[in-house]
């Protein structure tokens, strides 16, 4: 099984996230995580979808999606040639004597404090996963009290040619 | 011109040339059938179930080839039609379905007879519509019709509250539909076509596997050209029966589960299969790594899911058959391709002599193939729909009948729906108005939509009702009888309860009994020949299995019953063979 991110072009309809997504849950696929918004049309959105599968049944569940009315272009974005984001929210115990600590490690990451309570920051992280990974390991040791996160965007490359 | 949306959507179907609904109506639909009431062009037939009305439109449009609409209420009724919708989303049936909702401003209150039919449908519809503003309506139902009966048909259901249904708008009928992510391909692949008939060309033992798809696509003619040109042996599934002529020399039966042992033999054989509009069921293969394992793969489907899907295909085209066929036939013509088969048909004709379909005929109880075959004899020269329940009947009437003419088959196919029959043939009569129609029925599914003898009864639809009744579940009490150990848990129905003859007349319907085989004949013809709906109970031999048979999960060249013969390797005479491939 291999992490796949699929980029669905759909019509900007009410409706639609659930097609898509009961199709994959119809077929036995667990979705990892899926981001959707609206595009530079605002008839259309963009669904980002991540998905463990082997490359046979995506095959037939791309097949499937394709046959949606409402679905205008899915790509397999290879993982070479695509960018891409995911944006976490992290709000980490942070009594006032460690708070430096926590500040240097969000600096180490490029990521920004958003919030400061009594005994809590949050902190705003954006970057691919890995990255966010490797930051989640080191505030575990502080005690993460909430996270959210926004599930992968993904763009293929522009051409490099002229 | 100012209209409600219920006048829209009627005007709608006008334009659209739908020409009959069946329907059901209750409280949100009362705009649509107040609408409907004097509509011009357009018969609005009333069922007694809104099962049998998604099932009526679903035979009207397999024996036309045209879709028809249904008009349900909202809640009971629509979840009603689920039934129906899901068995022609199977077998890739065509209509157009309308579900009355409640008031926009309520939707989601858990509203009286509110539900979420366009959530409930979505697996099982082509698309479906939540109608938000009386302006849609026109452009969602020419939309609707445009993806029910193009490229892979299906159903499509539009979900219409009774505020948008009563909203004025200004009608007009758009010319054409824009929709960005539907664009079905109708032409193959000119390299994949050219590769196809190479290898067409070339086999020495080929194999044409046709299914619905050719009915669909209109496609039988190119088929049967083909076939002819390349003097190919032709599989039909059940859901292709009809697209090539069963009393054609070529013709080789169906293949599958209750297929011919002569036709599963010719798949095992085959060195090229030929697949057109077909999905490789489960029904068909049998073990799929052991089909047709010596065959390369030509498979042409209108949907590119298919292809694939359960075989990998050595030449995939993605295409409508009937282009895709024509455009074969044309490159072997090209290529100047004569007919290699004499071999393999002395071997295929060699095995069709040695395996036919048999039963052992007896002197007082009916045997339900003879029922069968005798239906097949009386209506020889009679334009005749033949359609069926689901079951043993079914089985024994694609094993016994000759369907010559497309679109004269009505079977539920994919979901195996018990009760189909009677609606269906409902359907098909209304849509053939000069045909024969004759239901092959079970005693058990005939029981599942038994309440539209009221709808035939006063609609004057002169269906014949053929029931098999031997007072079983019958294909449920063969399994148990092959494989639960003749353990008949929940299978036995009283084989006199209902009285058939009795709930026949109950209706107004002509009911005739038949308990000898000397009986049958005349009472038949009595039935055929009468001005109206009739219903013949057949009390048939009780324990009849449908033979030959593969076991579930088997290999299809490994049969139970019927006459003997082992796996194919078994059945090659070897002096034969090297006699007839000299």
């Amino acid at each position: 099984m291999t992490l796949h991110t699929i980029s669905v072009l759909v019509e900007n309809k009410p409706g639609v996230l659930t097609r898509v997504s009961s199709l994959f849950a119809r077929r036995g696929f667990n979705i990892e995580s899926l981001a959707v918004g609206v595009t530079e049309d605002p008839t259309l959105s963009r669904m980002t979808i991540v998905v463990n599968a082997e490359e046979t049944p995506l095959e037939q569940v791309t097949k499937q999606l394709h046959k949606l009315i409402n679905v205008i272009k899915i790509q397999d974005l290879d993982p070479a040639e695509m960018v891409d984001r995911e944006l976490v929210l992290y709000k980490v115990n942070a009594p006032p004597d460690r708070r430096h600590e926590i500040i240097e490690i969000a600096n180490v990451f490029r990521a920004k404090i958003v919030d400061v309570g009594k005994n809590s920051l949050t902190i705003e992280a954006t970057g691919a996963n890995t990255k966010l990974d490797a930051m989640e390991d080191l505030l575990r040791a502080y005690g993460i009290k909430e996270l959210a996160r926004t599930g992968r965007i993904a763009l293929s490359r522009g051409s490099r040619e002229a | 011109m100012r209209t409600s949306g219920a006048e829209a959507l009627v005007k709608s179907l006008q334009a659209e040339g739908i020409e009959v609904v069946f329907g059901y109506p209750g409280g949100v639909a009362l705009p649509i059938f107040d609408a409907l009431y004097d509509a011009e062009g357009i018969r609005t037939i009333l069922v007694r179930h809104e099962q049998g009305a998604v099932h009526a439109a679903d035979g009207y449009a397999r024996a036309t080839g045209r879709p028809a609409a249904v008009v349900v209420t909202s809640g009971p009724g629509a979840t009603n039609t689920v039934t129906g919708i899901a068995n022609a989303y199977m077998d890739s049936i065509p209509m157009v379905v309308f579900t009355a909702q409640v008031d926009t401003h309520v939707i989601g209150t858990d509203a009286f007879q509110e539900s979420d039919i366009t959530g409930i449908t979505l697996p099982i519809t082509k698309h479906n519509y939540l109608v938000h503003d009386s302006a849609d309506i026109p452009r969602v139902v020419k939309e609707a019709v445009y993806i029910a009966t193009t490229g892979r048909p299906g159903p499509v259901l539009i979900d219409v509250p009774v505020d948008v249904s009563k909203g004025e708008l200004n009608y007009r009928h758009p010319e054409s539909v824009n929709l960005p992510g539907y664009k079905p391909t109708y032409r193959g692949h000119a390299r994949q076509i050219k590769n196809a008939a190479t290898l067409i060309a070339k086999a020495r033992k080929p194999l044409l596997y046709a299914g619905g798809g050719v009915l669909s696509s209109g496609a039988w003619k190119e088929l049967k050209e083909l076939a002819e040109l390349m003097q190919l042996p032709v599989v039909t599934t059940l859901m292709g029966k009809g697209a090539f002529p069963e009393d054609h020399h070529l013709f080789v039966g169906m293949p599958g589960m209750h297929g011919g042992r002569f036709t599963n033999y010719a798949i095992t054989e085959t060195d090229l299969l030929i697949a057109v509009g077909v999905r490789f069921d489960d029904r068909v293969t049998g073990k799929l790594a052991a089909f047709a394992t010596k065959a390369k793969v030509i498979h042409v489907d209108i949907d590119p899911a298919e292809i694939g899907k359960n075989r990998p295909a050595d030449v995939p085209i993605v295409g409508d058959a009937k282009s895709v066929l024509s455009a074969i036939v044309a490159e072997l013509r090209k290529m100047g391709a004569e007919p290699k088969t004499d071999a393999w048909m002395r071997v295929i004709d060699d095995w069709r002599t040695r395996m036919p379909f048999h039963y052992h005929p007896r002197e007082t109880g009916v045997m339900p193939e003879l029922v069968v075959e005798r239906i097949r004899e009386l209506t020889k020269d009679t334009p005749t729909v033949y359609c069926t329940e689901v079951g043993q009947n079914q089985m024994w009437a694609c094993q016994y009948l000759k369907i010559k003419e497309p679109r004269t088959w009505v079977s539920s196919g994919g979901l195996g729906t018990m009760g189909f029959g009677l609606p269906a043939a409902m359907g098909a009569q209304v849509g053939r108005p000069e045909y024969l129609v004759v239901d092959i029925a079970g005693d058990g599914s005939i029981q599942m939509n038994s309440q539209e003898l009221a709808t035939i009864s006063t609609n004057k639809l002169p269906v014949k009702v053929v029931i098999l009744n031997n007072g079983y579940l019958g294909m449920v009490r063969q399994w148990q009888e092959l494989f639960y150990n003749h353990r008949y848990a929940s299978s036995e129905l009283p084989q006199d309860c209902p009285d058939f003859v009795k709930l026949a007349e109950a209706y107004g319907i002509l009911g005739l009994r038949v308990t000898t085989p000397d009986e049958l004949d005349a009472a038949l013809a009595r039935a055929f020949d009468h001005d109206g709906p009739a219903v013949v109970d057949v009390r048939v031999v009780r324990e009849e299995n449908v033979f030959p048979m593969v076991a579930p999960g088997g290999s299809i060249d490994e049969m139970l019953g019927g006459v003997p013969g082992g796996p194919v390797s078994e059945m090659l005479d070897d002096e034969f063979l090297k006699e007839v491939w000299e």
